[in-house]
């Protein structure tokens, strides 16, 4: 990390002259590497030529930054961090001193008052201050809320740590309810409550959801099996394409089609695996990778059945289990049945519980295989796959069953995401989705479900965050969305958390044979290298 | 089975590496009840026909026969199957895995049957592993890690137990641990081993009978007590080095 400098000239150089020197060095490299990132830029100019921009106070200024950043990291960060020790080896998470220090029962009455007063203020914000200070308003508010979240969780930590999978998914089955709640309280009407919560719920609650469906898929592939997968993608469009052609053409029920679509990419799976068997690793990867390619380019450009680029649309809504449909024309419009007011919200809600079921159901059997025998061959395959062979263990049977397994619940992720949308098409199955679930899994930490949900939350809600942050167009100008940093958001987790945690947020492993009580072994046996 | 029926039988086996031969036809026998021990020096061969008795890589000339059954094309998975367990070069234990995993995975051929009673035996013949149930294999200790190896072989109830190099890279006092094991299992449940050993004079002492390889032959065989006697024997791979 830090630029070696010579011992002897340490001995002598006050920190002040270190982190002059080394800010030095810092800006020096921040010149070198964004000269031609940010000093210069290719436009097009009115007749359509190739010009180049400078931009040269840019540079300047986050050169300037750099060295600031460094000059303070060097000068008072690593002194407190020396004697601070930030990372806590059994947790990962911030020692209790600093925390203690960060949550104090002041700063949480302050927060907790900043929140209310805006709460209270909400609706005259933008007549009292303007628009451009309501947005920093706004975003204090948010800020103080997690804050406040946060305080409260730290307060009652061990009770969290010891009960965390119920609690969690308590909330996360309460989470839809609570929202309405809030909301129907703040709008002050149900009919707002339900309208206001349309966002919550299908932009945070279900997005996020999709993905730690996925993760938890390809979790089985990567994370158990060991087998490097950077196509799983494929059995997603698989799922969905499998759905939305059957369920378009054929008109059959979602409910019939989702243990459909789920067969048809373990199907795939199992092709998929059969001229792999004898890859691992990068070789592996790469196939995987083509094979991701392939499905994709099939799917534009199989026009006849696919519909090309255009993608399929009108893809029919989950009916509730046959029972209530969610289309305001059909006579059994679930609000026509229960005799409510008419809201979309509804058939998001019921989507976020599907789609919660349909996770709950991929962890249960994750949780399930992993104590079963093809679940721990799985797992001794990724170890050693020599010695799983001498041990009787039928390496290409086992292989086979973890593609088709992991590929079934991406065909589940994919036809409910085809059901949610109504529409699909190739472009929502490029390689970056790929990359993004698998990033999920390696941030969470490989074969930990805990640790990919955490992951999941933390990553796609932090990309919908970023839309929400329109305040920072008054700091940046008009022309600065903040989405298009989500990959820059998701470059920083990912050193922040290898340089922090290499094994993701949840590097420990929970054994699954015990001779009489169970125990978890910390992550820190578990480095690489030690076998 | 009675004592004395052959178990194991290697005949004319050539094994190949690409082009290269790296078994010229190698003959060896295994009968029921005995340790026998395959003596040599680096690139001798040892590894590779133990690796070849496991279908991995694949004779392309003569036959292995076990217990009557020609398994020369068998896959390594099912050789494994007829009850052949083996403690592979380099141990090859499950790293991430806790020792208790690690002998559950060694169980499953048997479908962990005998699951409770075979780790029990495993921890009496090996007392230090029942110290260290919940680490994960990869802390181990070297002689930890070989007899977690041999105690994951054990668990499938094997007829036969290969093992690969078990004293390499052990301070001498583990090694003799680990061959005291391998003397009692013998003596005690009358397990047919079949050794592979560059540390010849330990090897020898503990086997009923012996071959020495060279270069992809085996030049001689014996006793253990005739080759120990043997001058040439002692002159290639006792004399300078132990004892």
């Amino acid at each position: 990390m830090a630029v070696t400098t010579s011992p002897e000239r340490d001995i002598v150089a006050t920190p002040m002259q270190r982190a002059t020197r080394e800010a030095l060095y810092a800006g020096a490299i921040a010149l070198g590497l964004f000269v031609l990132f940010i000093g210069l830029r290719t436009d097009q100019n009115i007749s359509n030529e190739l010009i180049l921009v400078q931009r040269w106070w840019l540079l300047a200024v986050v050169v300037v930054l750099t060295m600031a950043g460094r000059f303070l990291y060097v000068a008072y960060g690593q002194p407190f961090l020396a004697n601070q020790k930030i990372v806590d080896v059994a947790t990962g998470l911030l020692p209790e001193s600093m925390a203690a220090r960060f949550f104090r029962l002041p700063y949480f009455i302050a927060a907790i008052v900043t929140v209310a007063v805006l709460v209270f203020l909400a609706g005259s914000l933008d007549g009292l201050l303007g628009p451009g200070l309501a947005g920093y308003a706004r975003f204090l508010r948010a800020l103080a809320i997690i804050y406040a979240l946060a305080s409260v969780m730290f307060y009652f930590r061990t009770f969290i740590h010891a009960h965390f999978s119920a609690l969690g998914i308590t909330a996360l089955a309460l989470y839809p309810i609570i929202v309405v709640l809030v909301l129907a309280l703040y709008g002050g009407s149900v009919a707002a409550g339900f309208q206001g919560s349309l966002k919550w719920v299908d932009n945070y609650g279900i997005q996020i959801l999709i993905y730690v469906m996925l993760a938890w898929g390809l979790n089985i592939v990567v994370g158990l099996a060991g087998l490097l997968d950077l196509g799983y993608v494929a059995f997603y469009a698989v799922g969905a394409y499998a759905y939305a052609l059957l369920g378009t053409q054929y008109g059959l029920s979602f409910w019939i089609l989702l243990p459909a679509a789920g067969a048809m990419a373990a199907f795939w799976g199992v092709l998929l695996g059969f001229p792999v068997l004898r890859l691992r690793g990068d070789y592996l990867a790469i196939v995987t990778l083509a094979f991701g390619e392939i499905i994709r380019l099939v799917l534009i450009n199989w026009r006849e059945v696919t519909n090309g680029s255009a993608g399929i649309s009108g893809i029919p809504k989950v009916t509730f289990f046959g029972l209530m449909t969610f289309n305001v024309s059909d006579p059994n419009y679930v609000a026509k049945v229960l005799d409510i007011a008419t809201s979309s919200a509804y058939y998001k809600i019921f989507l976020y519980y599907l789609i919660l079921g349909l996770c709950l159901l991929t962890a249960f059997v994750t949780i399930r295989l992993r104590r079963m025998p093809v679940g721990r061959a799985w797992e001794a395959l990724r170890e050693d796959e020599i010695a799983c062979r001498s041990l009787g263990i039928n390496t290409t049977t086992t292989k086979l069953t973890a593609f088709a397994t992991g590929a079934m619940f991406g065909g589940f992720a994919g036809s409910f995401f085809a059901a949610r949308q109504g529409f699909v098409s190739p472009e929502s199955f490029i390689f970056l989705e790929s990359a993004i679930i698998l990033a999920i899994v390696v941030l969470g930490g490989m074969g930990s479900l805990v640790g990919i949900a955490v992951a999941a939350m933390v990553m796609i809600g932090g990309t919908e965050v970023l839309r929400e942050l329109d305040f920072l167009k008054q700091v940046f100008g008009p022309d600065f969305t903040p989405e298009l940093y989500r990959m820059l958001l998701f470059g920083m987790a990912m050193v922040i958390v290898m340089l922090w945690k290499p094994r993701g947020f949840v590097g420990s492993r929970e054994p699954t044979a015990f001779l009489k009580e169970s125990r978890a072994v910390s992550g820190s046996f578990t480095k690489e290298g030690h076998g | 089975m009675m004592a004395g029926t052959t178990l194991l039988d290697i005949k004319g086996v050539q094994t190949y590496y690409g082009n290269i031969r790296a078994l010229n036809g190698v003959d060896v026998t295994v009968k029921q009840g005995e340790i026998v021990a395959l003596i040599g020096a680096n690139g001798a061969g040892k590894s590779t026909l133990m690796m070849t008795i496991f279908g991995a890589p694949r004779a392309r000339a003569g036959t292995i026969t076990f217990a009557g059954t020609d398994i020369t094309q068998l896959p390594t998975h099912e050789i494994a199957r007829m009850r052949i367990a083996q403690s592979p070069e380099g141990r090859r234990i499950f790293p991430r895995m806790t020792v208790m995993e690690n002998l559950q995975m060694g169980a499953s051929l048997d479908n962990l049957k005998h699951y409770d009673e075979d780790v029990e035996k495993v921890f009496t013949l090996f007392p230090r592993l029942k110290e260290r149930i919940t680490q994960r294999g990869g802390t181990l200790s070297g002689g930890e890690q070989q007899m977690l190896s041999i105690g994951r072989a054990l668990m499938a109830r094997p007829k036969l137990l290969l093992l690969d190099e078990p004293s390499l890279g052990l301070a001498p006092l583990i090694v003799k641990q680990i061959f005291d094991a391998i003397r009692e299992l013998n003596r005690t449940q009358g397990l047919t081993v079949f050794l592979v050993e560059q540390n010849a004079f330990g090897a020898l002492k503990l086997a009923t009978r012996g071959y020495v390889m060279v270069n992809g032959n085996v030049t001689m065989s014996g006793t253990g007590k005739e080759l120990l006697a043997d001058p040439d024997v002692r002159a290639a791979y006792l004399e300078g080095g132990h004892h």
